[in-house]
């Protein structure tokens, strides 16, 4: 089959002040792949899903969602772009006012006809496909952080999006949690068909789920690849990033030592 | 795209065969036609014939799982013929006891009558000793701070006394200034009757130094700085600020409490002083322009009805709300749990506390002056 990018990211380019996080940033998503946008704190990777779901416009460049230019959608055009899209974010941003039940149903009871006995047995589905069946009258904060993780991909999903947007995944999760969020998302992903496009630095769960990876750095991509090529590269800050070798937080190395500046006598006791 | 629907009855079973997409643009046609054949008079089994939907999304699954189900509790047969496999994987992801099975998964406890008095009286309870816990751990900090002056964080105590009382200069001079208008239009229609049009000069002073200037002035107050306070503090606890300065072993009292009352006691009598002069103003605009009185007639009469002893209460009240609105707002603040919710619920319940206490305490005032006779 032509390999169809449903996402499309052509020479972005992003200013926030006089400060240039997004450099000339081009890629493709594939219909129906999990694609996997790396890269160190500050590289500018949540900016790009900032982009993508047009929370912020690019400075120059633009973003094709199935065909539609993102960046210059307007009204009713956005809107239709955007409900082809579901976002997870970091937090999970839960209704806090809302049960679990009342979260999911939400945006199917603005945007779909369904009755709402349906709607309810939807919801019921929902749930039990994020392994939290029976949770609906719950409060989110009487959740664990897991727990509202999954609910909040039980909200992306709710009204069958075509791509799903993860910001920071497995954030603040603990590992058997966030294997378990990966194998959901593969469920997800395999069964349903829905593109879908994390924000990570968590290595393990790149391997884990990603066919295919972009490694920012500096608001550039330095590589792309599935995670086995990246993981081979000679590049040095992806070879930094993937076998974790620490930089020097202070920079600027200067010839002389305190020990000379102080005049210390090293060994005394 | 559309789904197109055809239904057939031989004898006691239903046929329905559905054509294009079932997703959730076009499930709610399929699920009411489900419904329908469901409650047909004398109808024993449904069949539902799949075979020309090429897709199907998690509203389209729902819609066999309701069908299943409903189907169970009338006692009809159900088939489904045509599935994909696709489709049938998908279901699959789900255990149906989890949906089928009503009493399945965890149940969140909702509290008989009874029971729900009694929770309600416990969280009043401890709402009520938490409140003297707080006002204990004040009244020591107060202490300390007495002792230790240098323990009083005087930047922050200059910063807020810049947000909560500079900044709320022009509402409060507008409020008090329409305020002393109203009093002195409203009293000129009932004193010209008798021909006591100066007296209106008096009636419009005490009321407003006494009592009308410091209270709103308090109402406007915890309204504006009352409410910012819990939201402020409501948000550190959220995100664990508060919990990060008691590791670093500092009081919160001291960081977060101590700064805000005092900024209010400070500026909170500078705003009444400011809205007793401000409605004085709006009753002298009603008696010149109104009542023919001249500036220095009216300026004479006020005089002669104030005495100190009306402004220095009215003043003193002031301090006495300002503690009462900066310390419920800190406090309610500090009751925050982990949700955007609790911090507008306490928010609100910052400004109702307040404003309630605060006319409480003014009601308690009146009382105590005029029994000791000031």
């Amino acid at each position: 089959m032509e390999p169809h990018p449903v996402i499309r990211v052509r020479d972005l380019v992003l200013d926030y002040g006089p400060k240039r996080v997004l450099d000339g940033v081009s890629f493709d998503v594939q219909r129906g792949e999990v694609c996997a946008i790396l890269g160190g704190s500050g590289s500018g990777k949540s900016t790009i899903l900032k982009n993508i779901i047009r929370l912020i416009e690019p400075t120059a460049g633009f973003i094709e969602v199935d065909g539609q230019d993102i960046t210059r959608a307007a009204g009713e055009e956005l809107l239709m772009a955007r409900r082809k899209m579901g976002v997870m974010f970091q937090s999970g941003a839960l209704f806090s006012s809302m049960t679990l039940g009342e979260n999911v149903a939400l945006p199917l009871r603005e945007y779909t006809d369904m009755p709402t006995e349906l709607i309810q047995t939807l919801v019921q589905f929902k749930l039990a496909l994020v392994g939290l069946a029976g949770f609906h009258d719950f409060m989110p904060a009487e959740l664990s952080g897991g727990m509202r993780k999954r609910a909040a991909l039980a909200r992306a999903m709710a009204l069958d999006p075509q791509i799903l947007l993860f910001d920071e995944m497995s954030a603040g999760l603990d590992p058997v949690t966030s294997a378990e969020l990966d194998r959901l998302v593969l469920e997800v992903n395999r069964s349903l068909g829905i593109t879908i496009v994390v924000v990570t630095h968590e290595l393990p769960s790149i391997e884990a789920i990603a066919d295919h990876a972009v490694m920012l750095h500096k608001g550039q991509i330095i590589a792309e690849g599935s995670p086995a090529e990246l993981i081979r590269s000679g590049i040095e800050e992806v070879r930094t990033f993937f076998h974790r070798e620490p930089r020097q937080l202070s920079t600027a190395r200067s010839a002389e030592r305190w020990s000379d500046i102080l005049n210390a006598d090293e060994g005394g006791s | 795209m559309l789904l197109n629907i055809e239904s057939f009855r031989q004898g006691d079973h239903i046929f329905i065969r559905a054509e294009g997409p079932l997703t959730n643009q076009t499930a709610d046609v399929l699920h009411r036609e489900v419904i329908r054949a469901l409650g047909a008079n004398g109808a024993r089994q449904l069949t539902l014939e799949l075979e020309d939907v090429p897709q199907l999304d998690t509203a389209g699954a729902a819609v066999l799982v309701h069908a299943a189900r409903e189907a169970r509790r009338v006692d009809i047969d159900l088939a489904v013929t045509g599935l994909a496999s696709d489709h049938l994987r998908l279901l699959d992801l789900v255990d149906p006891g989890t949906i089928l099975d009503d009493a399945a998964g965890p149940r969140r406890k909702t509290l008989p009558f009874v029971e729900k008095i009694g929770a309600n009286a416990t969280f009043i309870a401890k709402d009520t000793l938490a409140f003297f816990t707080f006002t204990g751990e004040f009244t020591v900090e107060v202490a300390r701070s007495i002792l230790h002056p240098a323990r009083i964080r005087l930047a922050e105590v200059g910063f807020y006394m810049e947000r909560a009382g500079f900044d709320a200069i022009p509402i409060v001079f507008l409020i008090s200034l329409l305020l002393g208008l109203i009093l002195g239009f409203q009293a000129a229609i009932q004193l010209k009757q008798f021909g006591a049009n100066i007296y209106v000069a008096d009636l419009v002073g005490v009321a407003i130094t006494r009592e009308l200037g410091p209270l709103l002035t308090a109402i406007i107050v915890a309204g504006r700085s009352g409410s910012s306070f819990a939201a402020e503090i409501g948000t550190m606890m959220v995100s664990e600020e508060v919990a990060a300065l008691e590791t670093m072993g500092l009081n919160r009292t001291r960081f977060l409490v101590m700064p805000k009352v005092l900024a209010l006691i400070i500026m909170l009598p500078c705003l009444a002083l400011c809205a007793d002069v401000l409605g004085i103003l709006g009753g002298l605009i009603v008696g010149v322009f109104q009542l023919d009185l001249t500036v220095n007639h009216y300026i004479a009469q006020t005089r002669l009805a104030l005495s100190l002893t009306d402004i220095v209460t009215g003043l003193f009240k002031s301090a006495v709300f300002a503690l009462l609105i900066a310390g419920i707002g800190c406090f309610r603040g500090l009751q925050v749990t982990n949700d955007a919710e609790s911090v507008g619920r306490c928010t609100t319940s910052a400004v109702v506390s307040a404003i309630f206490l605060i006319i409480a305490t003014d009601a308690a005032f009146t009382v105590i002056f005029y029994a000791v006779g000031i």
